[in-house]
């Protein structure tokens, strides 16, 4: 089988300091990796270096892409990334705010992406952008609002929608309930597990939440200053961790 | 003939603003950055198309000069004594008769021809700027042809108004490449931007210049179910009768009656001459001005 996307030795170094180093994985098609560690211990940058919005110093990021099979999109021209960025992967940011258009209709920010890959007729794009805020629990009545005009939860269910409209086939995740409370945390984590098994996504979740990872991700890695120091199913290394690192993260969890 | 260099500007800025045409006509739709000069009017008062004309004109070149279509306003009549004296070029006011054309926000009706040029003023020159804040930003939509973004401002206007609700500077796509914001003239004379002269914009201010060479394919954006519209006042010139000019709306009295003529004067005093008569109108020269 080949994997979807295939990590190979990323590094980013911020002068001297270390981004990220010596990262390898492959991420098979379906299949959820989520990545913890503290704040600062590289994971952000390690997502930003698979997503294309920063340039690795080192390595290699392949993508299964559908035309070429596996290629590289280090190396890759910057308008193909791009493509990429809109059609095959999708990019949920921690604020809505930086994945979303504040000035412009709930239903535009859904369509934009369909838009941006050609879609020329606007009943259809608002048909599709109706689907989408269902899917999401938006009321199909909000569509002309703006997002300035919703609640967080709804600004981060808005920002999935978004993402998901053009059927990408990977979703990167960067603290994608970061900021929520309880209540509408799980109700988002219940709405991302089933769209996730519904579509047969693919996805990396950046989080410090353990929680997260436990109900959304099927296999974890574990970064401190920038490497990783462990990785395995996410039951396994959360029930039984290995490294003094993963060991203090697990045993830091607050119980209610 | 005056003190000034030919057409005010040195032979050095006019070489400077050739280089930046030449390279506009090759690109179409291109916004080429010219170094633009300090002009005696202030910016907004079509400094970027007043050094644009003062680039291409020649001394046997006749100069005309409109505003919304008028050629006689303050703006028009002010830039075009300003040639009269910086150049000494012949001036008209009838449209046949100029080789160069600068216009503010209207495309003559009459059909221009291959001999002819039209210099465009422009505000703004970049369509994507209320979308997009950052120039670099636009500027790389501009060269991986992202251009989405256009179409969510036209879906916007649909989702609120029913119906795409740009009535000027209305979006255009040159060649299939460049998006262009054609200056703000009213969507009427979008499908005019295909024609036999020579198109050039300047934007003096933003310091871009760019063109349309003659016969490019300039099309209109739009949605399938809501394609592109040349839309104008649903009514006949009152003073020379004209069914296919773009028309102005003037107020006359306290009591709301309307007039509607035609924006551009040099159409409708030509098609007044010839003996055609409006609704509301006398024959010229009867008329009490």
């Amino acid at each position: 089988m080949t994997p979807l996307l295939q990590v190979e030795n990323i590094a980013k170094f911020y002068g001297a300091r270390v981004g990220c180093k010596d990262v390898s994985f492959d991420l098979f098609p379906g299949e959820v990796m989520g990545i913890v560690g503290e704040s600062g211990s590289g994971k952000s940058t390690l997502l930003n270096c698979l997503a294309g919005h920063l340039t690795p110093d080192a390595g290699a990021v392949r993508f299964d892409t559908k035309t070429d099979g596996l290629r590289d999109t280090v190396t890759m021209r910057e308008p193909e990334r791009r493509m990429l960025g809109r059609t095959d992967w999708a990019f949920v940011h921690q604020h809505a705010r930086d994945g979303l258009r504040m000035n412009v209709s709930a239903g535009g920010n859904v369509g934009e992406r369909l838009m941006a890959v050609g879609a020329r007729h606007y009943g259809q794009i608002r048909d599709t952008a109706t689907d989408w805020l269902g899917r999401v629990e938006i009321a199909a009545d909000r569509i002309d609002d703006r997002p300035t005009a919703f609640s967080g939860g709804m600004q981060q269910r808005l920002q999935i929608a978004r993402n998901l409209v053009t059927g990408p086939r990977l979703v990167f995740m960067d603290e994608p309930t970061g900021g929520l409370d309880v209540s509408v945390q799980a109700r988002l984590l219940d709405l991302l597990r089933g769209l996730v098994r519904e579509m047969g996504l693919s996805a990396i979740i950046v989080t410090h939440d353990l929680a997260v990872v436990r109900l959304l991700a099927d296999r974890l890695m574990v970064m401190k200053d920038g490497h990783v120091v462990e990785t395995g199913l996410t039951d396994q290394v959360l029930d039984d961790p290995q490294h003094a690192y993963t060991q203090l993260l697990v045993s830091s969890v607050l119980q209610v | 003939m005056s003190d000034y260099n030919f057409a005010y500007l040195d032979e050095q800025t006019k070489r400077m603003i050739r280089r930046a045409i030449l390279k506009g006509l090759a690109i179409p739709g291109y916004q080429v950055p010219f170094a633009s000069r300090e002009m005696p009017m202030p910016y907004g008062w079509g400094t970027g198309g007043v050094q644009v004309s003062a680039a291409v004109l020649t001394p046997d070149d006749t100069f005309k000069v409109i505003d919304q279509g008028a050629d006689d306003t303050t703006n028009a009549v002010s830039i075009r004594r300003f040639f009269e004296k910086t150049a000494g070029v012949a001036v008209t006011e009838a449209t046949a008769e100029a080789s160069v054309i600068q216009t503010r926000h209207r495309i003559p009706e009459e059909v221009l021809r291959a001999d002819q040029i039209l210099v465009y003023q422009v505000p703004i020159p970049e369509p994507l700027r209320f979308l997009e804040p950052s120039e670099v930003e636009t500027r790389k939509m501009h060269s991986l042809e992202e251009y989405g973004l256009m179409h969510v401002k036209l879906y916007e206007d649909i989702s609120q108004h029913g119906a795409i609700a740009t009535s000027y500077a209305y979006p255009v796509k040159v060649e299939g490449r460049y998006v262009m914001d054609p200056s703000p003239i009213p969507k009427f004379d979008n499908p005019k931007l295909e024609m036999a002269a020579i198109q050039l914009f300047g934007a003096g201010r933003e310091q871009r210049i760019y063109a349309v060479p003659p016969y490019a394919k300039v099309v209109s954006l739009d949605f399938e179910d809501f394609p592109f519209e040349a839309s104008k006042a649903d009514h006949a010139c009152d003073l020379c009768g004209a069914e296919d000019s773009y028309l102005d709306e003037l107020i006359v009295d306290d009591a709301g009656g309307r007039l509607f003529m035609c924006s551009d004067t040099d159409y409708c005093s030509t098609r007044r001459k010839a003996g055609h008569v409006g609704a509301q109108g006398v024959p010229l020269g009867e008329d009490a001005a």
